[in-house]
């Protein structure tokens, strides 16, 4: 066991080292106070971190919401589908003419109808969130062994038992593998909408940071909001790890 | 433990399924009867609706023409006191092996800890003590193959239904397997039908054995093979003539 685990400790050491020099190198060679070196960086931080904190928890909140309510609209629908053909066959098509589509493109539209507060922001990265869930875990129900849902039928189960016991064990790892995945597109679109539209949320802190020529205050927001991705994807990877302890 | 085995019997039984807007008959006019206590070995060539025929006695099915009757009641859904092992085992592969084994006791209904303390007796019964918590991939195929088993026996089945079990193991480990079968078999009342497409396995662990036609499935003959337990009976001349019967009995109900 000692083995395998220092090697993995030795290779995010080393890709810290990788990274960190990567940054270093470019900061050094551009040479611009839009780029700190990573050592400037912590003051930077700390010297903006009062002003950063409420915007952060602003971002975070939608992202969360966001998380959370496009799963909690995703899971169901896909179950339904994945279990009934002729719902399937309705859905599908719809599915796939929509799930290519950046829905980021929409923003537009949902400002004009639901103002510059937090409704348009949330709805926009729940849809992008609930097309990534879906389409994962309508997979991962037509996955779910044949000879699983049998044999628990068999001994005794009810719906619910199976749903309990079969389906949603099957399926949950790919709910966190969907959203591990979507997490970074997840920002990227919340980024977008915040520093379009409102004056609240990491995305309109760092572009007005950007508009006052303050770059170390714009640095220190993006740190922030790189921060908020790795975080929730390691949530989501751990969750998923443990959930899925039981494959190959 | 069960004090009696279940009794299973055909009556007419049919299935007519629908495959892609079209009518499939999967068998047709099935009448026999397993006794209590019996084990019986359907055969018949690949694909030709054993399998249906199985699923519909553990209640999982319900047939299109006749009925299917377990202690002279026609099956209404799956009976508690019935074990059905699907041919890829129907192990739940996110669930340890002390849950799996626990799982139709927990579906019925029995307090976690109790369900647990029969399901290690189950698991001890099989040789699977020690391995509790690990998981089915952890497992070698006849280890999964005896926690199967384990299942049934954590319910006290009166029928254990199964389907080719043993087809995905090796020669020598299945004759291991085959010879644990037939010892649960012996030491209990159980009832046990067994779907096979081995000659061998069915002459050594069939009491009666039950040859169906090709599809739609249908009985073509029932053989009996009162030998079935007594010692070396796979490595007697009785046994060889026996598979010879159930050869020439299969390659007549292909035939037909």
């Amino acid at each position: 066991m000692r083995g395998p685990l220092l090697r993995k400790v030795g290779a995010y050491a080393f890709a810290i080292v990788f990274i960190l020099a990567g940054w270093w190198v470019t900061a050094w060679l551009v040479n611009s106070p839009a780029l700190p070196t990573p050592g400037a960086t912590f003051g930077v931080l700390a010297a903006n971190l009062p002003a950063l904190v409420p915007y952060f928890l602003t971002s975070t909140g939608r992202v969360v919401a966001s998380l959370a309510l496009g799963t909690v609209l995703a899971v169901p629908l896909a179950q339904v589908c994945a279990r009934s053909r002729r719902l399937d066959g309705l859905f599908a098509p719809v599915l796939y003419i929509l799930y290519p589509i950046p829905k980021v493109v929409l923003l537009p539209i949902l400002l004009v109808l639901l103002g510059l507060g937090d409704a348009p922001k949330i709805v926009l990265v729940t849809l992008t969130v609930f097309f990534q869930v879906l389409v994962a875990v309508r997979d991962a129900v037509r996955a779910v062994p044949e000879g699983a849902v049998l044999s628990a039928r068999a001994l005794g189960a009810s719906r619910w038992g199976i749903y309990r016991s079969v389906t949603v064990p099957a399926t949950l790892p790919a709910v966190f593998t969907s959203l591990r995945i979507g997490v970074g597109t997840a920002i990227a679109v919340l980024f977008i909408a915040e520093a379009m539209a409102g004056s609240t949320g990491l995305g309109y802190f760092i572009m007005q940071s950007w508009s006052m020529v303050n770059y170390p205050r714009m640095f220190a927001g993006i740190v922030a909001l790189a921060v908020l991705g790795l975080v929730l994807y390691g949530i989501f990877d751990a969750a998923e790890r443990r959930l899925t302890r039981w494959r190959s | 433990m069960q004090q009696k085995g279940a009794q299973v019997a055909f009556r007419h039984t049919g299935l007519v399924y629908n495959r892609d807007g079209q009518a499939v008959r999967a068998c047709a006019d099935v009448d026999f009867t397993v006794p209590a206590g019996c084990s019986a070995a359907v055969i018949g060539p690949s694909g030709c609706g054993k399998s249906s025929l199985l699923l519909m006695a553990a209640g999982l099915l319900e047939p299109t023409d006749g009925e299917v009757l377990v202690n002279g009641r026609p099956l209404t859904g799956p009976r508690r006191e019935t074990a059905f092992i699907p041919q890829d085992l129907g192990l739940f592969p996110w669930k340890t092996v002390l849950q799996n084994a626990m799982a139709g006791l927990r579906f019925h209904g029995m307090p976690k800890a109790a369900a647990a303390q029969r399901a290690r007796e189950a698991l001890e019964s099989v040789g699977l003590e020690g391995f509790e918590r690990a998981y089915p991939k952890d497992l070698s195929g006849g280890m999964r193959q005896r926690l199967a088993l384990a299942r049934g026996l954590a319910i006290d089945a009166d029928l254990l239904l199964m389907d080719e079990p043993l087809s995905a193991i090796d020669a020598l480990l299945r004759e291991d397997l085959q010879d644990m079968l037939l010892d649960f078999w012996r030491r209990s009342a159980r009832t046990q039908v067994l779907v096979t497409h081995s000659i061998e396995e069915a002459v050594y662990l069939g009491q009666v054995i039950v040859v169906f036609s090709d599809r739609p499935a249908t009985v073509a003959c029932c053989l009996d093979n009162p030998r079935v337990g007594t010692p070396d009976w796979r490595d007697s001349d009785g046994f060889a003539a026996q598979c010879r019967a159930v050869r020439e009995a299969l390659a007549r109900a292909v035939d037909r």
